[in-house]
């Protein structure tokens, strides 16, 4: 028997039952659905993360206190203390770190600006105006303080569009004062509207020099960061090494596993992140496949279901001349085509909800969200429900095509 | 040689402990072009004998020779084909699929065949007219009278030209009008086309139709008769 007539009787036994065929495959579409809508915003969200890590420049090296996170008890190094006044000098100096073209220490943290009785909750960013350069900012209005305001801990901020829209409105707020943990700072620049730039939005940030920001707001004498530049992209390990090996000896460390800081370069970053939301796609994807094995159950207890009430069908096609063969295939093309029509209405419904989603993200949170169809997901989706229906639709098959003629011609 | 050769045939159901002998060793020949029925009470086992000789269901005991091979030597595939092509089934219960037209139910068996599918519609829409349900061949199953059923079922049964068709009751699930159009078409393939017809009945008058009549009770052939030598001889002429 042609497979293109086999496949015709599994249609038509499909159509005459339209409501059941089609509760049959809602487990199949909403596990394909699920799987490509996963798929499609963890590619998505990788593109978007790595886009904005890309945005902090090739060149660019961080150095982090606390012991490298290899597992959950590491979490507490986040808070360590490990990087000093006395750090960033010996970094400076062209001797340790040669291929260092400039460093910036950073602290940072979130905390509530005023002026006039309105409040705001931005970030604190303490840093050196070397920050322009690093994260390419400038100034849309007014101009970034200098080294002077750094030695003498001046008391000036540099505010972002969305802070200066918040606390100010319409009004001008150059040379005005705003409020950060009871002490006045003087407005002297503003940002012009930047977005997110390597997970920092300075658009909601107040930026002071370092040494104000460890004096008076954070009331701490080490850093959060160093972000470091080398003369060259390809100087990057010869650097990395370098910064390794003075911190080490100004904090007189001989194991390299006992280090007390980590760094980090904009590859390792990606690679990080990469695995991260690899995994977590991996995890997700690992849960909505549940969904497809009870999809498959729900096809395969339909099928026996089926196979039983249509007893007499089968009798009767076998009686017409049906071989064994002919009759598995029916019933396996059945359960395959189930699977498939919900695999490809899978597909279908997970494209748009991804793009909906999507379009949610870029319009409603500003996020520069892509929309990604992934292509090799769908393929392996449908595939995948093809073969659910294969190995659900077996057993239910071959219980129809080994019932003797006469037996299901008399069941009741 | 004989179309069918039965030999000492038996079949024993067996229930857990309980063992039913429905079969009791017959004998019998039919030659191509009979019109043969085989009469008892329910239960006699006439419908196993015809079961078996259709390849629905297979003997416990004895020989059984189609077309001079022995039924052991067909393979699951080959007794596919036999039923496909040189046995047409007509059950009491019409067995008809539900929800599908008369003409989809006529075209199943093609399904199975080799025939090409260019001869598909003239041969469904031939053997449709044959038992003049033509008006009808676009109906619901569902929609049609007992006797139309049956007469789609007797399309069924035609569309690939078998030479043999099995009739199983096929007047018991109807009134005797409709019964009697129904004996009438399988007279008509009999004697006009040379088919051979077996038939099952338990009602004298359906039996009469037929050129030869088996009686079975208890498993066993009480009495073999040829009621109408004439008519007998007239289709074996035919397929000569």
């Amino acid at each position: 028997m042609k497979l293109s007539h086999t496949f015709a009787i599994a249609l038509v036994g499909l159509k005459t039952h339209k409501s059941r065929s089609a509760l049959t495959i809602l487990g199949i579409v909403i596990g394909i659905t699920a799987i490509i809508l996963i798929m499609s915003l963890g590619k998505s969200a990788q593109d978007l993360i790595l886009g904005q890590i890309q945005g902090l420049g090739s060149k660019t090296i961080v150095v982090i206190p606390g012991r490298e996170p290899r597992g959950p008890s590491d979490v507490a190094q986040i808070f360590s203390d490990s990087l000093k006044e006395r750090d960033l000098e010996a970094l400076q100096k062209k001797s340790n770190v040669p291929t260092l073209s400039r460093v910036m220490p950073v602290l940072f943290g979130g905390d509530t600006a005023s002026y006039l009785g309105e409040t705001y909750r931005l970030t604190a960013f303490g840093a050196t105006d070397l920050i322009t350069e690093l994260f390419d900012l400038s100034v849309a209005e007014g101009m970034f303080f200098s080294e002077s305001d750094i030695q003498s801990r001046g008391s000036v901020v540099v505010i972002g569009s969305k802070v200066k829209q918040e606390l100010f409105g319409n009004q001008g707020a150059l040379g005005e004062k705003i409020k950060i943990k009871e002490r006045n700072y003087r407005v002297i620049g503003i940002l012009p509207k930047k977005g997110q730039v390597s997970f920092f939005n300075f658009d909601e940030t107040a930026i002071i020099p370092y040494t104000t920001a460890q004096q008076y707001v954070f009331g701490i004498k080490h850093f959060h960061r160093f972000i470091v530049e080398a003369t060259e992209e390809s100087l990057i390990p010869q650097t990395v090494k370098d910064i390794e090996l003075t911190l080490r000896e100004n904090h007189g460390i001989t194991d390299p596993d006992k280090d007390d800081f980590f760094v980090e370069t904009q590859a390792d970053l990606a690679r990080r992140l990469g695995t991260i939301t690899d995994i977590l796609t991996l995890f997700l994807v690992s849960v909505a496949a549940i969904s497809l094995v009870v999809g498959g159950i729900g096809i395969m207890n339909i099928m026996l279901v089926s196979v039983t009430e249509r007893t007499r069908e089968i009798g009767l096609r076998k009686a017409l001349g049906a071989t064994e063969a002919d009759i598995l295939n029916q019933f396996l093309l059945e359960a395959m085509t189930l699977t498939g029509t919900g695999g490809v209405l899978g597909i279908m419904f997970g494209a748009v909800l991804s793009f909906a989603a999507s379009v949610i993200l870029t319009r409603f949170v500003g996020l520069g969200w892509t929309f990604t169809f992934p292509v090799p997901a769908a393929l392996i989706g449908l595939g995948v429900s093809a073969l659910i229906g294969l190995v659900f639709g077996i057993y239910p098959a071959r219980e129809a095509s080994l019932k003797n003629p006469i037996d299901a011609l008399r069941y009741e | 040689m004989a179309l069918i050769e039965v030999e000492q045939l038996s079949k024993t159901y067996r229930d857990g402990a309980t063992e039913t002998r429905a079969v009791q060793g017959v004998s019998f020949q039919i030659h191509e072009g009979e019109f043969v029925a085989i009469m008892g009470p329910s239960g006699s086992g006439k419908s196993t004998i015809l079961h078996i000789m259709g390849f629905l269901d297979t003997p416990t005991g004895g020989i059984y020779r189609f077309e001079g091979k022995h039924v052991r030597h067909y393979s699951d595939k080959e007794r596919a084909h036999v039923r496909n092509r040189k046995m047409g089934f007509v059950f009491q219960a019409f067995n008809l699929l539900p929800r599908t037209t008369v003409y989809e139910n006529v075209k199943l068996p093609l399904f199975y065949s080799d025939v090409p599918e260019s001869e598909w519609d003239a041969r469904v829409r031939s053997a449709i007219a044959s038992v003049n349900l033509s008006h009808r061949a676009e109906y619901d199953t569902t929609r049609l009278s007992g006797g139309e059923k049956q007469r789609a079922a007797i399309a069924r049964a035609l569309v690939m030209n078998p030479p043999l068709i099995f009739a199983d009751e096929p007047t018991g699930n109807l009134d005797s009008k409709s019964g009697a159009v129904v004996m009438e078409t399988l007279q008509k393939l009999n004697e006009a086309h040379g088919r051979t017809i077996i038939l099952i009945t338990h009602e004298t008058l359906t039996a009469e139709h037929a050129g030869r009549i088996l009686h079975v009770r208890d498993g066993k052939i009480e009495v073999d008769i040829h009621v109408a030598q004439r008519r007998t001889a007239h289709s074996h002429e035919f397929s000569k």
